[in-house]
C-alpha cells in the first residue's frame, strides 16, 4: 500500500497533465489531412508527369482549400500558445533536436508548396482572378507546360505531406514523460489517418461542394484532383471506387498500427501498460472504443466495403465518420497522453 | 487533498485543492510577477521579530522599492537561527492579505450578524470609551474584562489596569499549556514557559508524547529535532496517529487516545522495579520517592498494555532505552497538552517520569534557562485593585496561577461573583479558541461591550460591537521581547513597512484610549520610539545598535550541570516532589494516577487534533502563501474504517459529535497513518466569519466539535480531546 | 565550470514547505504557482508503516526533455552551473517543455512563458545558497558543485545511500534524496 500525496497545485500541471486543450488537436487533425491532401496530390502529379491519365483521378479541392485547413489548423496552433507575442522567436531559431521546431519549418515550407500547386489551377478555377492577374496565368502555364515542373512539385507534395504526416505523430512521441506516447508506432499511425482523412474529405468535398463543369483540357481535368472541384458531378463511379479503394486501405493499416502501439505498450514497462488503461478504461475509453474505433474504422470500412461491392449506393456517410474518427483519435491520444505519466520503478 | 490517481492500489493526492481553482480565485500580484527574471530593485533590510505565531523568532525583512519583498531569520536570533518556519517566511502574505480589517468598523446590525459599518478613528475610540465609563460608572471598572494574546496585548493590559480593569485571561494558560506548567511547578518548583528549555539537540533519547514536531514548527526544537534525527538519537514517539515525528522514530507507539498516564505510569513501574532509574539524583533530590514508589508498584507493563493497546514488551524497551541514554534522555514536556481533563496531574507524571531519568539541568535533558535583566518604563504605580478577580473564586482550581479563561467566562454569564459588562478581545479568537462556542456565545449576550481588536475578521469580531484595526506585527512596534533559553536575549519590534490601510499598532490604540479613559498619565511617552529608547538606556543597552541588529544576546551563564550550574528546587520540601504534599492536603492523587477514557458509542471515533506547518491557530487561513499551500483542512481516517464507512479518500463528509452538532463539509483523508478507532483533524478552519472571504467555510472547526469538555480539577484547564464523533455523508 | 546539484536529506525533512514558500517570496513566484513542493509517500499498513518526505523542484537534469523539445532555445543549459533556465523573451509559450517533463517541474507563469526553478542563480552569483536551501529549518538541503569531489554535495553522495526521481527516465537529474 502506497499513499502519495503532494502539495504540487500549477494550473494544466495538477491534479493532471491538462496543457492542451481542443486547440493542438485541431491542429494535429488538420496537418495530418493536410499531409495526407499532398501525399495523394503529389502521386497524381508523379503520374501526370509521366504522361498517364491521371485525370481520372477525381478531386473536388477548391485551388485554395488545403491553404484554408492549414490556416484552421494553423490558428489553432496560435490559440494555444501562452506567449502568442513572442510566436516569431520561432522563426528566429533552428532547435535541430527539437520535432516542434522541424514542424515549425517544415510548415513554413508547406505553405508555399500549396499555394503553388494551388496556383495551377487558380486562374481556372477562379476566372476573375486569372483575367485581372495575367502573371498569376503565366506561371500557372509555365508549370503546366513543363513536366519537370509538375514532377518536382509532385515531390515537394509527396516529402512535404510524409515529413508534416509523420511529424505530428513524433512530436507526441518524442516525450519520455509521456509513456502513452512513447511509441514510434505514432508517426506512421497520425500519418496514415492523416491520408484516411484526406481521403475522405476530398471525396465529402466532392459530393457536398458545388463544381464547375469539368474543364475540357487535359491539364484541366489532371489537376481537378489537386485544386478544385472541377470534376463531373456527381463523380465518375471510377473516380469514387478509387478513392473508397485508398480510404479501406489506410483505415486498414491504421487499423493495424493501433494494434501494434497496444502490443507495443503492453510489453513495455508499468507506466507504458498503465497508459493503455488511460484508454480502454480510463475516462477516454468510451470515446476510444466507440467513435475512434467503431465509428471511425470498424463502422466506414464495413460501409465502403458494401460499396465497393455496389451491395450499397455511395454517400457521404463513410467519410463522415471517418473524419470524426480522425480527429477523435488525436483528441484521445493528446488528452490521455498528458493524463499518462510515468510510474517510478519503486512503486510511485 | 486531491486524488490524482488510483491505478496499481496507488494513492496520489495533493494537500492543497485543485489546480485551476487555487489559481483563478487568488489574483495574481503583478507587481511582484518576476518570473524567471531574478528580483531587482532597491532592497531594505529591517529586523524585527515575529508574531506569525508566538514562537517570537527574530526576523529581517527585505522591503524592495519600498514594498515588502520577503522576511528572513534573523542569523543573531538564538530562536530562528537564521531560518524561519513557513508562516514566518510567509509573514508578506499577511501582509498583502485582501481579507484583513482595513478600518475601524461599528456594529450597524444585530450582535453576530456581521454588519458594520466604517467609521473613523476617532468615533470609534469615543465609542469605546463612553462605554467604558458608563459601565464603570454602573458596575465599577472591574466589570470590563481583557482577553489576550500576544505582544500586542501588553499595553491594552497596561492602560486598563490604570483605569481598575483587573479581569483578564488568556487562552494560552487553561487551553494549552497551562496543565504542563503546573504539573512542572508541583513536582520540580517552577513551571517552564515558552521556549520549553529542552535540550533536544543533544539528547542521545528523545519521548514526543502526542507532540508532532514538524508538524507543529516551533522553530528551534523543529531545528534541534532534525540535529537529533541526524544524530541518530533514539527516538519514541507516542501518538494514535503516524505523524511526521513518529517517521523518525525508532519506536512509534500508536496508543489508544487517552490512555497515555497508563504508559508513563508502566514506564516509570519498569525504571523503578528494574532499578534503571537515576538513583544519585532520586538520592539527592526525590521528596517521598518510597511512597511514589509503591503507589506505581501495579502499574506494570503488562497492566498497561491492556490499557493502551502497546505490547508489554515494547514499553520495556523503550523504557530501557530512555534509561540506557540518561541523563541525555529527555521526555519532551509538550505545550498544547490540554486533552482528558486529568493533564496536569499527565503532565507531572511526565515529569516525574524526566526526574527518573534525571535529567534536570543536563546536557541533553532539560537545561536551566538563562536570562538577561532589562529594566521596565518607568510607570507611575497603578490605584489600588477595587474587587478581587471573578475567574477563580476562592480557588475553585486551587493551583492556577494564572486567570482561568472558562472561570471568567462563567461569571459573565452568571454575573457572579458581580456582573462582567464588557469585553476587549485582543488577537484571541475565542469562538474557536474556548470549548463549547455555545457558552462562549452565551457569555457574549450579556454584555454591554464586545470590543475586539484584531487584524482579520475572526468569528469572535463578527460578534463584535466595535472592531479596531490592528496593523500585522511586521508594520508596528511592541514592547521588547525579553528572552529565556541556553542564553537571555532582547529582541526589536519595529515597523518595516506602512500598513496597507487605516489600521493602527496597538500601543497606539491603547494610547489613545488611555488618553479618552482620563489615565493618560499612564501611557508618558510620545511614541514607541521613545519608550523603547527610554528602556534601553535605563538598560544600558544601545538602542540604535538594536535598531539596526534586533537582537542583542545577554550574558553567557551555566545552563547544565555539566557546564557547573547548581540546581535548586522551589517546592515546599525544595525538592523534586515524588509524592506531592499540596496535592494530597487538597484532596487529590499525590502520585499521579489512571483513569481509564470512556469508550465511544457504536459508530462513534474519539476526535483528536493537532497543528500543520503552515497555519498558527485560526489566525491564518487566509495568508496569501499559507492559503496557498493549506485552504482547508482534512480528516485523517483509517483505511479501513473509511471503507467500512463507504467513504472515498477525497470526498466531502461532515462529523456529528455525541451532542448532535454538525460540523461544516470536510475532506476524507482515508490513510494508514491513524489508528482505527481515532479521527484527526487540523484545528483552526472551518471559518464561518464571511468577512475571512477566502476562508469562509473552508474545511471544518476542530472546535465547534468541541461541546464535551471535562475542567482540569487542579488549574481549570478544559480538555479538546473529549468528543466522539461519526460521519454524515453530503446529500 | 560547476555542474550545480542539490542533495535534500530526506530523514531530517520534515515536510514543513518552509522551502516551497520562501521559493515564493524570493523570486515573486505568482499566487497559485510553486516552483518547489512536498511529496510525502507512506508505505506499509497500520502500524507498520515508513514514510518519505521530498521537496521536489527541477531537477536540472544532465539530459533534459525539456530542453531537446523546445522549439526556440528558450529552454537552455545555462553555461554557468550547467543550470536548466528559460529565457522569457524567447519562450512562444507552446508548453511542449511542461509535457516533455517527467517530473511536472514547468508551469505557464501568468505573464504566458514557461517558468520554473532557477536554482536562484540570482543568490548562486552573489555566493549564497538558493533560498529553498538557507531557509530550511531542518538543514536538510545542501547544494554546491556535483564536479568538486571535495564539495559537500559530492561528499555525502558518496557516504550516504541516496536516490534520484524517475531515474528511469534518462534525464540523468541533478536533485539527489539520501535515504
Amino acid at each position: 500500500m502506497i499513499e502519495i500525496t503532494t502539495t504540487r497545485h500549477n494550473p494544466l500541471v495538477d491534479p493532471v497533465l491538462s496543457v492542451w486543450s481542443w486547440e493542438i488537436p485541431v491542429y494535429l487533425f488538420f496537418g495530418g489531412m493536410i499531409a495526407g491532401m499532398m501525399i495523394l496530390a503529389g502521386i497524381n502529379m508523379l503520374k501526370l508527369a509521366k504522361g498517364e491519365r491521371a485525370e481520372s483521378f477525381y478531386s473536388v479541392q477548391t485551388p485554395l482549400l488545403g491553404f484554408i485547413l492549414m490556416n484552421l489548423g494553423m490558428g489553432a496552433l496560435f490559440l494555444d500558445l501562452a506567449h502568442k507575442l513572442y510566436v516569431y522567436r520561432v522563426y528566429m531559431a533552428f532547435e535541430p533536436h527539437s520535432p516542434m521546431s522541424w514542424g515549425s519549418w517544415v510548415l513554413l515550407l508547406v505553405y508555399p508548396v500549396i499555394l503553388v500547386s494551388a496556383l495551377i489551377r487558380l486562374p481556372q478555377a477562379w476566372p476573375w482572378l486569372g483575367e485581372r492577374a495575367p502573371v498569376l496565368q503565366r506561371l500557372s502555364d509555365a508549370i503546366v507546360a513543363s513536366p519537370g515542373k509538375v514532377k518536382l512539385l509532385g515531390i515537394l507534395n509527396i516529402g512535404l505531406g510524409i515529413g508534416l504526416g509523420i511529424y505530428t505523430g513524433i512530436l507526441l512521441s518524442t516525450m519520455v514523460a509521456r509513456p502513452l506516447w512513447n511509441s514510434a508506432i505514432l508517426g506512421p499511425l497520425f500519418l496514415v489517418s492523416g491520408l484516411s482523412a484526406a481521403a475522405a474529405m476530398v471525396h465529402l468535398t466532392a459530393s457536398l461542394v458545388p463544381g464547375h463543369p469539368a474543364p475540357r483540357s487535359f491539364l484541366g481535368g489532371a489537376f481537378a484532383m489537386l485544386v478544385q472541384p472541377l470534376g463531373e458531378r456527381p463523380p465518375e463511379p471510377r473516380t469514387a471506387d478509387g478513392l473508397v479503394k485508398a480510404d479501406l486501405a489506410f483505415l486498414a493499416v491504421e487499423l493495424v498500427l493501433i494494434g501494434l502501439l497496444f502490443i507495443g505498450l503492453a510489453s513495455s514497462s508499468a507506466s507504458h501498460v498503465a497508459a493503455i488503461d488511460l484508454l480502454t478504461s480510463g475516462k477516454y475509453a468510451t470515446i476510444f472504443w466507440w467513435v475512434v474505433i467503431v465509428a471511425g474504422i470498424l463502422v466506414p470500412l464495413a460501409l465502403q466495403w458494401l460499396e465497393l461491392g455496389h451491395r450499397i449506393p455511395h454517400t457521404i456517410l463513410p467519410a463522415l465518420l471517418v473524419l470524426a474518427g480522425g480527429f477523435a483519435l488525436r483528441w484521445v491520444m493528446v488528452g490521455a497522453g498528458q493524463a499518462s505519466h510515468m510510474i517510478a520503478a519503486t512503486g510511485m | 487533498m486531491e486524488q490524482l490517481s488510483r491505478r496499481r492500489f496507488l494513492k496520489i493526492s495533493a494537500a492543497t485543492v485543485g489546480a485551476g481553482a487555487v489559481g483563478s480565485q487568488i489574483p495574481v500580484v503583478s507587481s511582484l510577477a518576476m518570473g524567471s527574471k531574478p528580483p531587482a530593485g532597491k532592497v531594505e533590510t529591517i529586523p524585527t521579530y515575529c508574531e506569525m505565531c508566538f514562537w517570537k523568532c527574530g526576523g529581517i525583512a527585505h522591503v524592495r522599492d519600498g514594498k515588502l519583498w520577503k522576511f528572513e531569520g534573523n542569523p543573531l536570533d538564538p530562536m530562528s537561527r537564521g531560518r524561519l518556519c513557513p508562516r514566518g517566511t510567509g509573514a508578506p502574505g499577511t501582509h498583502y492579505d485582501p481579507d484583513r480589517l482595513s478600518k475601524p468598523l461599528i456594529r450597524a446590525g444585530e450582535r453576530g450578524k456581521e454588519e458594520f459599518k466604517a467609521v473613523t478613528w476617532d468615533e470609534a475610540l469615543n465609542y469605546v470609551a463612553d462605554k467604558f465609563k458608563k459601565i464603570a460608572a454602573e458596575h465599577g471598572p472591574e466589570s470590563i474584562a481583557l482577553w489576550k494574546h500576544g505582544t500586542g496585548a501588553r499595553f491594552f493590559e497596561h492602560v486598563m489596569r490604570a483605569y481598575g480593569c483587573v479581569n483578564k485571561a488568556a487562552p494560552s494558560f487553561a487551553q494549552c499549556r497551562g496543565p504542563r506548567d503546573i504539573g512542572y511547578l508541583l513536582t520540580y518548583g517552577t513551571g517552564l514557559g515558552s521556549p520549553e528549555p529542552t535540550d533536544i539537540a543533544n539528547t542521545k533519547c528523545l519521548v514526543l508524547i502526542g507532540t508532532h514536531l514538524g508538524e507543529n514548527m516551533h522553530n528551534t526544537q523543529v531545528q534541534e529535532f532534525a540535529q537529533a534525527v541526524a544524530n541518530k538519537a533514539t527516538i519514541i514517539v507516542v501518538d494514535p496517529r503516524y505523524s511526521v515525528a513518529a517517521s523518525k522514530a525508532k519506536y512509534w507507539l500508536p496508543v489508544k487516545p487517552g490512555t497515555d498516564m497508563a504508559l508513563v505510569l508502566a514506564w516509570m513501574n519498569v525504571l523503578v522495579s528494574e532499578g534503571l532509574y537515576d538513583k544519585e539524583f532520586v538520592a539527592k533530590h526525590g521528596h517521598g520517592f518510597d511512597k511514589f514508589a509503591a503507589a506505581i508498584k501495579d502499574n506494570t507493563p503488562e497492566w498497561a498494555e491492556a490499557e493502551t493497546g502497546i505490547p508489554a514488551a515494547t514499553i520495556r524497551a523503550t523504557a530501557r532505552e530512555m534509561a540506557k541514554a540518561r541523563p541525555a534522555a529527555l521526555v519532551h514536556p509538550g505545550r498544547r497538552v490540554n486533552w482528558y481533563g486529568d493533564d496536569a496531574q499527565r503532565q507531572r507524571a511526565t515529569a516525574l517520569l524526566n526526574a527518573l531519568l534525571g535529567n534536570w539541568g543536563r546536557k541533553g535533558g532539560l537545561y536551566l534557562q538563562a536570562g538577561m535583566k532589562v529594566a521596565g518604563y518607568p510607570f507611575p504605580k497603578f490605584p489600588e485593585a477595587g474587587k478581587p478577580k471573578v475567574d477563580n473564586v476562592d480557588e475553585r482550581w486551587p493551583f492556577a496561577d494564572e486567570e482561568v479563561t472558562t472561570g471568567l467566562r462563567e461569571a459573565t454569564i452568571t454575573g457572579k461573583p458581580y456582573p462582567i459588562k464588557g469585553w476587549v478581545v485582543y488577537a484571541s479568537n475565542l469562538i474557536q479558541t474556548l470549548p463549547n462556542e455555545k457558552e462562549t456565545i452565551e457569555a457574549i449576550n450579556k454584555l454591554d461591550l464586545l470590543v475586539v481588536v484584531e487584524t482579520h475578521p475572526s468569528e469572535i469580531a463578527g460578534y463584535a460591537d466595535v472592531i479596531l484595526p490592528d496593523t500585522s506585527f511586521i508594520e508596528r512596534h511592541d514592547d521588547l521581547y525579553v528572552g529565556w533559553g541556553r542564553q537571555g536575549w532582547t529582541a526589536l519590534r519595529q515597523p518595516t513597512v506602512a500598513p496597507p490601510g487605516e489600521q493602527k499598532p496597538a500601543w497606539w490604540i491603547a494610547k489613545e484610549l488611555a488618553n479618552r479613559l482620563g489615565v493618560g498619565q499612564y501611557m508618558p511617552f510620545k511614541d514607541m520610539d521613545e519608550y523603547l529608547a527610554a528602556r534601553c538606556e535605563k538598560s544600558g543597552i544601545d538602542y540604535a545598535k538594536l535598531r539596526k541588529e534586533g537582537i542583542l544576546m545577554g550574558p553567557k551563564t551555566p545552563i547544565t550541570v555539566e557546564e557547573g550550574a547548581e540546581i535548586s528546587f522551589d517546592t515546599p520540601s525544595k525538592k523534586v516532589e515524588f509524592w506531592s504534599d499540596q496535592l494530597a492536603k487538597r484532596g487529590f492523587d499525590a502520585v499521579p494516577k489512571y483513569t481509564a477514557p470512556e469508550k465511544a458509542p457504536d459508530g462513534f471515533f474519539r476526535l483528536i487534533t493537532g497543528r500543520a506547518p503552515v497555519h498558527t491557530f485560526s489566525r491564518t487561513q487566509t495568508n496569501l502563501y499559507l492559503r496557498d499551500l493549506m485552504k482547508e483542512n482534512e480528516v485523517w481516517v483509517n483505511a479501513e474504517t473509511a471503507a467500512k464507512a463507504g467513504l472515498k479518500h477525497g470526498q466531502y463528509v461532515k462529523l456529528k459529535n455525541q451532542d448532535g452538532v454538525v460540523s461544516n463539509r470536510v475532506k476524507v483523508k482515508a490513510t494508514q497513518r491513524i489508528r482505527p478507532d481515532t479521527l484527526y483533524m487540523v484545528y483552526g478552519f472551518g471559518h464561518t466569519n464571511r468577512m475571512l472571504k477566502s476562508a469562509y467555510l473552508m474545511g471544518a472547526s476542530a472546535s465547534q466539535l468541541n461541546t464535551r469538555y471535562k475542567v482540569d480539577p487542579l488549574m481549570g484547564g478544559t480538555s479538546i480531546h473529549q468528543n466522539f464523533v461519526t460521519f454524515v455523508k453530503e446529500a | 565550470m560547476p555542474r550545480f546539484g542539490m542533495v535534500i536529506d530526506t530523514l531530517k525533512c520534515v515536510g514543513c514547505m518552509d522551502c516551497v514558500v520562501a521559493c515564493q517570496t524570493e523570486n515573486d513566484v505568482p499566487f497559485g504557482h510553486c516552483r518547489d513542493w512536498i511529496v510525502t509517500e507512506t508505505r506499509g499498513e497500520f502500524p507498520n508503516l515508513s514514510l518519505e518526505i521530498r521537496s521536489e523542484r527541477c531537477n536540472h537534469c544532465d539530459n533534459p526533455p525539456c530542453v531537446t523539445c523546445c522549439p526556440t532555445g528558450a529552454s537552455h543549459v545555462e553555461g554557468f552551473g550547467k543550470t536548466v533556465q528559460v529565457t522569457a523573451e524567447k519562450c512562444i509559450g507552446c508548453k511542449a517543455c511542461l509535457a516533455a517533463c517527467p517530473y511536472g517541474a514547468r508551469f505557464v507563469h501568468p505573464d504566458g512563458y514557461a517558468d520554473k526553478c532557477t536554482f536562484c542563480l540570482h543568490r548562486v552569483k552573489e555566493g549564497k545558497d538558493p533560498a529553498c536551501v538557507s531557509v530550511c529549518p531542518t538543514h536538510c538541503m545542501v547544494f554546491g558543485d556535483l564536479d568538486d569531489p571535495k564539495s559537500a554535495v559530492s561528499q555525502l553522495l558518496k557516504s550516504r545511500k541516496h536516490h534520484t526521481i524517475l531515474p528511469e527516465a534518462g534525464t540523468k537529474p541533478r536533485v539527489f534524496y539520501l535515504t
